[in-house]
C-alpha cells in the first residue's frame, strides 16, 4: 500500500514566516478546528501570494478558491463588532509538493456610501482567477483592479445589486428585458 | 524512374502545397458560431460562442450561469441538516458524494467524527456515485463523438448503481442519505452481497467498453492530442481530479487528506501524463476499476456498530426514545426546533468529488444557519482553462474536449 504523504509544514510555521515577511501588515491570525487564515490588507495581497508561492519551504503552487465573505451583523462577537471592514475575500491556497494548505483573506472595507474597497487582481498569477474574481464582483461587489473582463459571470447583465450580501434580501426579484449579452473574450485576458 | 503514387508532393506537373503555384489567395472571413445554452453537446446549459476559421477554432468565449439558483445564499436561511438534499444537487452524476462532503465539512467544523460503519457506508456510496459519474461521462462523451454502442453498456451499469442505492435508501438519484453525523439508514439484509455482484459484473462491462474503446484506431485518431491540458495549463488554473491527474498531476484528496478511513484500502491513483481527450477517458476507466478495489474492500472491511452518533446535540435519538422517555422527547424537540449548531469559526473542508477538489468554505456564527457556505466546485475551475486548450483546434474536437472534462453544470453555477 502506498504511503500517506506527509502533511507538510504545521501551519503555525507557515503563519509564522508569512509574519516574518509582512511584520504588521498581517493585521489577524485566526486558526479554529486546525486551519489558520491570515487576515491582511488588500495592497499587500499581491506581495503576500507571490511570496508564498515562490518560497522555496512553502511552495504554495495551487490557489484552490476565492470566495467573498460578507461579515455585516455576525453574530454580537466583541471583537467581530470592532472590525472595521465589512467583506472578506478569502484565498485558499495548496501547496501540492509540500501538502499543506493556508488561508489568506484581504481585509475589505466599504466608503460612506457602501461600495467595497477594490482588491489587486491576481489572474496573471493563476488563470482560474480570472472567473473567481469575476464571481466574487458578480454576488459581492467588490472590485479587482487589473481584471481584464470584470463582467458578471453568473447573473444576468441586467441585474441589479449584489445577491450575496447580507442586506441583498433572499426574495427579490428583478425583471429582465432580454437575453444575456455575450463578448467573446480576446486572447488578452488569458494568464 | 518517378514514383508519382508514392510522391504527394508532385501532382500534374505542379507543386502542391504553399509557394508552388500561383493560385491567388480566396478572400475569406471568420464565422462566429453561438453553441448553446441549450445543446446536445453541452450536457447542461452551458453556452459558447466559437470564431472559426473555417473548422478551426481561434477565439473562444464562454459563458457560464445560466443554472445558477442563488445556493449559496439559499445555504444562508436554511438549517445544516436541511443543506443535505441541496448538496446533492450539485454535482447530479454523483449527488451521494456532495452530500457526505458537506456533513464532513459540518462534522469537522464541530469537532465530531462519524461512527466508523457510517463512514465506511459513506465511502462505499461514494465511490459508487464516482462510477456513476465516470459511467456518465464516459458513455455520453462517446456518443458525441459517435460511439453509441458503449452508452449503452454504460447507462446499464448505472442503472444497476442506481438500483442498489434504492434498495439502501429508497430513493433512486437524490436520496438524502447522510446527515450531520453519520448515515440515516443501515444497509438492508444481503445489500452489501448485491453491491458485490454488481460490482463484478462492473469488473467485466467496464473491461469490455475499455476494449471497445483504447485500442480503437477512430477513437484514438479523434482523441490522441486534441485538447491537451498542459501541466503548467492544470496549475494555473487549478484543473484536480480526472482531467488532473490525465495531466500528469498526481493529486487526489483521498490520498493527499485521507478522509472517512480511506487510509486503510489499498487502491492506486492512476495518473496519466498526455493531457489530451484520449487520456482524460482512459484515466476515468482506470479510476473506475480502483473505486470497484475501494468499495469491496470497504465491505470485506465494514465495522458493526451504530450508523449515526449518539449525541444529542448533532443527532435525532431513536424513535423509541422519543415515544417512550421525556428526555428523547425533549432531544427531539431540541434538535428539531433549534437545529444543530456547529461553534463560531470557520472551516475549508476538502473531498475528492468526481471530478476534482471539491471544497466547502463554511463560515458558522454559532447560530443553527450558516453564515456563509462558499462551495469550490471543481468543474469551475477545470472549465475555466477551456478557451485555452480549444484554441487552433478542430470545432468537432472542441465538443470532445467539452465531454471529456466533463462540465456538471449544477455545480458549475450552483
Amino acid at each position: 500500500m502506498p504511503p500517506v504523504p506527509s502533511q507538510g509544514l504545521p501551519q503555525q510555521e507557515i503563519v509564522a514566516r508569512l509574519q516574518e515577511k509582512l511584520g504588521a501588515r498581517a493585521l489577524k491570525v485566526t486558526t479554529c478546528a486546525g486551519q489558520s487564515a491570515v487576515t491582511i490588507r488588500p495592497a499587500d495581497l499581491r506581495e503576500a501570494l507571490i511570496f508564498l508561492r515562490d518560497d522555496s519551504a512553502l511552495q504554495f503552487s495551487w490557489l484552490m478558491d476565492v470566495g467573498g465573505v460578507d461579515w455585516m451583523g455576525y453574530g454580537g462577537d466583541e471583537e467581530q463588532d470592532a472590525q472595521e471592514w465589512r467583506f472578506e475575500v478569502a484565498y485558499q491556497l495548496y501547496s501540492m509538493e509540500k501538502n499543506h494548505r493556508i488561508r489568506i483573506k484581504v481585509a475589505v472595507g466599504v466608503d460612506g456610501s457602501g461600495n467595497a474597497e477594490s482588491v489587486p487582481s491576481v489572474w496573471d498569477l493563476w488563470g482560474v482567477a480570472n472567473w473567481m474574481e469575476r464571481e466574487v464582483w458578480d454576488l459581492f461587489g467588490i472590485s479587482f483592479d487589473g481584471h481584464p473582463n470584470l463582467r458578471r459571470i453568473m447573473c444576468h447583465d441586467e441585474f441589479v445589486g449584489h445577491a450575496l450580501r447580507k442586506d441583498y434580501p433572499i426574495n427579490r426579484r428583478q425583471k429582465l428585458s432580454r437575453p444575456s449579452e455575450m463578448l467573446l473574450c480576446g486572447r488578452h485576458e488569458w494568464a | 524512374m518517378s514514383h508519382d503514387l508514392t510522391k504527394p508532393s508532385a501532382v500534374n506537373g505542379h507543386t502542391r502545397g504553399h509557394g508552388g503555384t500561383d493560385v491567388p489567395p480566396i478572400a475569406t472571413e471568420l464565422l462566429t458560431l453561438n453553441i448553446g445554452p441549450s445543446h446536445p453537446a453541452t450536457h447542461g446549459t452551458l453556452r459558447l460562442q466559437v470564431q472559426l476559421d473555417g473548422e478551426t477554432i481561434v477565439n473562444t468565449g464562454c459563458e457560464i450561469g445560466y443554472l445558477h439558483r442563488g445556493y449559496e445564499k439559499q445555504c444562508e436561511t436554511v438549517y445544516y441538516n436541511q443543506i443535505v438534499p441541496y448538496a446533492e444537487r450539485l454535482n447530479y452524476c454523483s449527488p451521494v458524494h456532495n452530500s457526505s462532503a458537506w456533513c464532513y465539512a459540518v462534522e469537522q467544523l464541530m469537532g465530531v467524527e462519524a461512527p466508523p460503519r457510517a463512514q465506511a457506508l459513506r465511502v462505499i456510496t461514494s465511490e459508487m456515485a464516482r462510477i456513476i459519474d465516470h459511467c456518465v461521462c464516459i458513455g455520453t462523451n462517446l456518443v458525441d463523438i459517435g460511439g453509441l454502442t458503449n452508452f449503452w453498456y454504460m447507462y446499464n451499469y448505472r442503472e444497476k448503481m442506481y438500483d442498489l442505492y434504492e434498495e439502501l435508501t429508497g430513493a433512486r438519484m437524490m436520496v438524502n442519505y447522510p446527515r450531520v453525523g453519520g448515515v440515516c439508514l443501515d444497509a438492508p439484509d444481503g445489500w452489501f452481497d448485491s453491491v458485490l455482484r454488481v460490482m463484478e459484473e462492473l469488473e467485466e462491462a467496464v473491461g469490455e467498453v475499455h476494449t471497445l474503446v483504447a485500442r480503437n484506431r477512430i477513437f484514438m485518431d479523434r482523441t490522441i492530442g486534441t485538447g491537451v491540458i498542459t501541466p503548467e495549463i492544470a496549475r494555473s488554473h487549478g484543473v484536480t481530479g480526472p482531467c488532473g491527474r490525465a495531466s500528469g498531476v498526481n493529486y487526489d484528496v483521498r490520498r493527499a487528506h485521507p478522509y472517512w478511513g480511506y487510509e486503510k484500502y489499498d487502491f492506486e491513483v492512476p495518473v496519466l501524463h498526455g493531457g489530451d481527450n484520449y487520456d482524460r477517458t482512459i484515466v476515468r476507466f482506470l479510476e473506475m476499476e480502483q473505486s470497484r478495489r475501494i468499495v469491496e474492500q470497504a465491505i470485506k472491511m465494514i465495522p458493526d456498530g451504530p450508523v449515526l452518533l449518539d449525541n444529542p446535540l448533532v443527532t435525532l435519538p431513536p424513535k423509541d426514545k422519543v415515544y417512550n422517555t421525556m428526555e428523547g422527547l425533549i432531544n427531539h424537540f431540541k434538535l428539531v426546533m433549534h437545529g444543530v449548531r456547529p461553534p463560531k469559526g470557520e472551516i475549508y473542508s476538502v473531498t475528492e468529488g468526481g471530478n476534482g477538489e471539491l471544497g466547502f468554505y463554511l463560515i458558522s456564527d454559532g447560530g443553527p444557519i450558516p453564515w456563509r457556505v462558499r462551495i469550490r466546485p471543481p468543474c469551475f475551475a477545470n472549465y475555466s482553462c477551456f478557451p485555452k486548450i480549444v484554441q487552433g483546434q478542430m470545432i468537432a474536437d472542441a465538443v470532445a474536449s467539452l465531454g471529456t472534462i466533463n462540465i456538471i453544470a449544477g455545480e458549475l453555477d450552483r
